[in-house]
């Protein structure tokens, strides 16, 4: 035992000679860090959630915009505010999407709506159902708010598209002229004269509210402007197509009448065209921009813009925006904060100081400095420069800790007494093992960007408006003007997007960080 | 004495950043070109002669058709001026653009409209503040338990909807379709009437929203980590009853870390939230700082970016400073 240090090497044998030990191979397939992480978040019930609907809002961001003739650009007063309206609904008894509002009126504003949806032959009240209260004051019915907007003004048109209707009418058999009343028969004061609705006789023409004069069986009496047949009158112009009282005329005192759908005035011809048709008549025949038909699936804003493709093109601005300025923010932030971790010392202290000051200086500050200096010209650029300058200091911030975790390490140790240069330790070793954390802070960017974008569309400092695209934050805008009109759904479907939107994102990213990091797990919520 | 040199420092770093911060915004300002152009019914000599007073230009002269000549002072020395003026006699000069405040003091308007912003947000932190704080202490001892799920589905939810979002809801629900209280907050300057009070409530209401969720959350999770403290068994067995250990020990260990942010909650009452100001018609400070931008009222733009920038980094520093003064470990560990 005194020369155990010279054993010599026959001496040694197996102790079990038929049973030597080997590391058993591995069963199971090699997991790697991706994978198991990809594992973790497929069990998050809530950030898979989360993803599907930021997935749907992506698709929607994207193609919506393909699928509607409407752009953010368009607008048309007379069809402000109408409401939501979908096919789907619109035919159904169901009193919801159909664009249709509850209104409640006196008997009067019922008699209106009553004589336009008799004359053009519309369901100006849904169904023609009413329900009147008990002392015979109020009127409540589902008010259809794209027929109800019947003739609007007396329009003036040339004599070249009176005529192209009248080819339209003949062609198509789709009524857009209708008769007009004979200027004299008009009621008399300014706000009235030019309502191109008032077809009846009412009862007196000189007052400002305007009660239609009823014949005995209770029916409104029209107050057409008619000619005896064969009569000329240099101020009706010639018509030669549908005409509501038959091809023939109407016959009174056994003589031939016929109304006129119209009156000549200086600068052309003076008609009543239903806005219904006249609209799909301008759309298909005149503009030809694709527009079928007044359909608008979210409705319209005070200023008839569709809520619809201002939502699709603010939602497409809005993900390529965050998008981008998160990743040029990934970029500056990741090089700056690895240099400042890595290195640290002196280079650190100043690269963090210099951050400090630079995050110190309010958004709203550098987004209006820059906007006196830009001038109007590029808002976006305004809003790109503005996120990107203060930006990148979170993200930088982020990556700066995870230098600090990793670079003293064995394995990065390892690498330097292997000669491994200082880039490659940084962007092979380091870089890599901190990832999972920077991916995650990168998926919480993308909200709070847009929220902020959102927040200065809102607040008016950025409008988006002029280069024919629009924010979210302008349409809450419009929304809440449109609280006091007794419109909410103009502000309902903006912020329906941005709560999705937040909320699914928010779940995802935790998810994410959870799924990559699982022993922060819930310490944070 | 070493935190009269640590409170030194963080408060020296902070003005250097909010003196960089102040020229940098003041030379990217006098770079524009200065507004001159006289609004209508006023004498364009006489705002050349303003102009000339308040050292931004010198040298004027009238040329041909009522355009005049001038020249402008450099940056530098209009800087000067500038802040000497602020140091002497706290002026910062009379508002040019902003036509409903023309020619009045910036400061003395600046001033008159605080009272709104600080009412509102000091009412919003004293109802947020607390109610946050329960919540998350409710949540914290009860943890996974049914109270902590209906809390933490609430404080996901508050955290998640965005205020202008809520702020809205609030608008349309309470002001406007049941009628609680008016659509916008009340222009009276009797702030302490029950009228006005009401016309402040649903501002009030949707700003404390957000702190209620802030709180509770951060409360909940600094308490449940006390909670599991070993100090807290020790607490225990040395025969202290549950509700004893907990307001002695855990309370004031979880509050170290969140009497700061209460405190830096109060610094930042003065700046209150663009947002809610503008969507409750709040004649506060937001009001003006947005409109001095629209109406590029420069002079205003300064005293107001300079006042948001101070308020923010006045608010940091707070809870850097607090914590060495709260904590006993960091301040008995300094000795």
């Amino acid at each position: 035992m005194d020369n155990i240090n010279n054993i010599p090497a026959e001496k040694f044998r197996f102790s079990q000679r038929n049973d030597l030990y080997h590391d058993s191979k591995f069963e199971t397939k090699p997991v790697s860090y991706f994978q198991g992480a990809f594992r973790r978040f497929r069990k998050n019930k809530g950030a898979v959630v989360g993803g599907v609907v930021i997935a749907v809002l992506v698709l929607f961001a994207i193609l919506a915009p393909f699928f509607t003739p409407f752009t953010p650009a368009y607008y048309d007063m007379v069809y402000a505010y109408v409401t939501p309206k979908t096919n789907l609904f619109a035919n159904s008894s169901i009193d919801f999407w159909d664009g249709c509002r509850n209104k409640e009126t006196n008997k009067i504003g019922y008699l209106k709506d009553l004589a336009l949806a008799l004359e053009t032959g519309r369901e100006v009240i849904k169904d023609g159902e009413y329900t009147v209260s008990e002392d015979g004051s109020t009127y409540s019915y589902r008010y259809d708010t794209y027929y109800g907007v019947g003739f609007g003004k007396y329009k003036i048109i040339s004599p070249e598209e009176f005529n192209d209707i009248q080819r339209y009418q003949n062609e198509t058999g789709r009524q857009v002229l209708y008769p007009v009343v004979k200027v004299a028969d008009r009621p008399t004061l300014e706000k009235n004269k030019y309502d191109a609705n008032i077809y009846y006789k009412v009862e007196n023409p000189n007052v400002a509210t305007l009660r239609p004069k009823l014949d005995a069986n209770g029916e409104i009496i029209p107050n057409y402007w008619k000619y005896e047949a064969g009569d000329t009158n240099s101020l009706i112009a010639e018509y030669n197509s549908l005409r509501i009282e038959g091809e023939n005329g109407i016959e009174e005192d056994g003589k031939q009448y016929f109304y006129a759908y119209g009156r000549r005035v200086d600068g052309g011809i003076e008609v009543r065209a239903e806005y219904y048709e006249y609209y799909i008549y301008q759309h298909n025949e005149v503009k030809k921009d694709g527009i079928e038909e007044p359909l608008f699936l979210f409705g319209t804003t005070q200023t008839g813009k569709d809520i619809f493709a201002c939502l699709a093109y603010g939602a497409r601005f809005s993900f390529i925006f965050a998008t981008v300025v998160a990743i040029a923010n990934f970029i500056v932030g990741v090089i700056w904060g690895s240099i400042s971790g890595y290195f640290g010392g002196k280079i650190d202290l100043f690269m963090e100081r210099f951050a400090e000051i630079l995050g110190a200086i309010p958004t709203i500050i550098v987004i209006t400095l820059l906007k006196y200096h830009m001038g109007t010209a590029s808002q976006v650029l305004v809003l790109f420069i503005a996120f990107f300058l203060t930006g990148w200091i979170g993200m930088a911030g982020r990556t700066r800790m995870q230098f600090y975790r990793f670079k003293n390490q064995e394995y990065v140790l390892a690498a330097r007494t292997l000669g491994a240069r200082d880039v490659r330790i940084m962007f092979k070793h380091i870089f890599p093992n901190g990832l999972g954390t920077i991916v995650t802070s990168f998926a919480l960017v993308i909200p709070g960007m847009i929220y902020s974008e959102t927040s200065f569309t809102y607040l008016g400092i950025i409008n988006l408006e002029a280069g024919n695209t629009t924010s979210v934050g302008t349409l809450i805008a419009a929304g809440q003007q449109s609280i006091m009109a007794n419109a909410g759904y103009v502000a309902l479907f903006p912020c329906m997007f941005l709560v999705l939107m937040m909320l699914s994102f928010n779940l995802f990213g935790n998810g994410l960080r959870d799924a990559f990091n699982p022993s922060l797990r819930g310490t944070e919520d | 004495m070493y935190m009269f040199k640590y409170v030194s420092k963080r408060l020296g770093l902070m003005l250097f950043t909010f003196f960089i911060i102040f020229t940098m915004c003041f030379v990217l300002i006098k770079l524009l070109p200065i507004p001159t152009n006289a609004l209508p019914g006023t004498d364009p000599e006489i705002v050349m002669k303003t102009l000339e007073g308040r050292g931004w230009i010198t040298n004027i002269r009238e040329g041909e058709n009522g355009v005049w000549y001038y020249d402008r002072v450099p940056i530098l020395i209009q800087f000067g001026t500038y802040i000497k003026r602020i140091l002497t006699q706290g002026d910062f000069g009379i508002v040019t653009t902003y036509g409903e405040y023309l020619n009045m003091n910036i400061w003395q308007v600046f001033v008159s409209h605080l009272p709104p912003t600080i009412l509102i947000n000091i009412y919003s932190t004293l109802i947020g503040v607390p109610i946050g704080l329960g919540l998350g202490i409710l949540a914290a001892l009860k943890k996974n338990k049914w109270q902590d799920q209906v809390i933490n589905i609430f404080i996901i939810l508050l955290i998640s909807v965005p205020s202008i979002v809520l702020a809205l809801m609030i608008q349309y629900v309470f002001c406007f379709k049941l009628g609680w209280f008016p659509l916008t907050m009340s222009t009276s300057n009797e702030y302490f009437t029950w009228e006005v009070f009401r016309s402040m409530l649903p501002a009030v209401f949707a700003l404390c929203l957000g702190s209620i969720a802030h709180y509770a959350r951060y409360t909940r999770a600094e308490l449940s980590e006390v909670l599991t403290g070993e100090f807290m068994l020790l607490a225990r067995t040395k025969g202290l009853t549950r509700g004893q250990a907990i307001y002695r020990h855990a309370m004031r260990n979880s509050m170290v870390v969140i009497f700061p942010s209460i405190l830096s909650e109060f610094i930042s009452v003065l700046s209150g939230s663009l947002i809610i100001e503008k969507m409750f018609g709040i004649n506060g400070v937001g009001g003006l700082y947005l409109n001095s931008i629209t109406f590029q009222d420069y002079d205003f733009f300064m005293l107001l970016s300079g006042f948001y920038t101070l308020v923010s980094l006045t608010a940091g520093i707070v809870i850097d400073i607090s914590y060495g003064f709260i904590d006993p470990r960091i301040r008995m560990g300094a000795k």
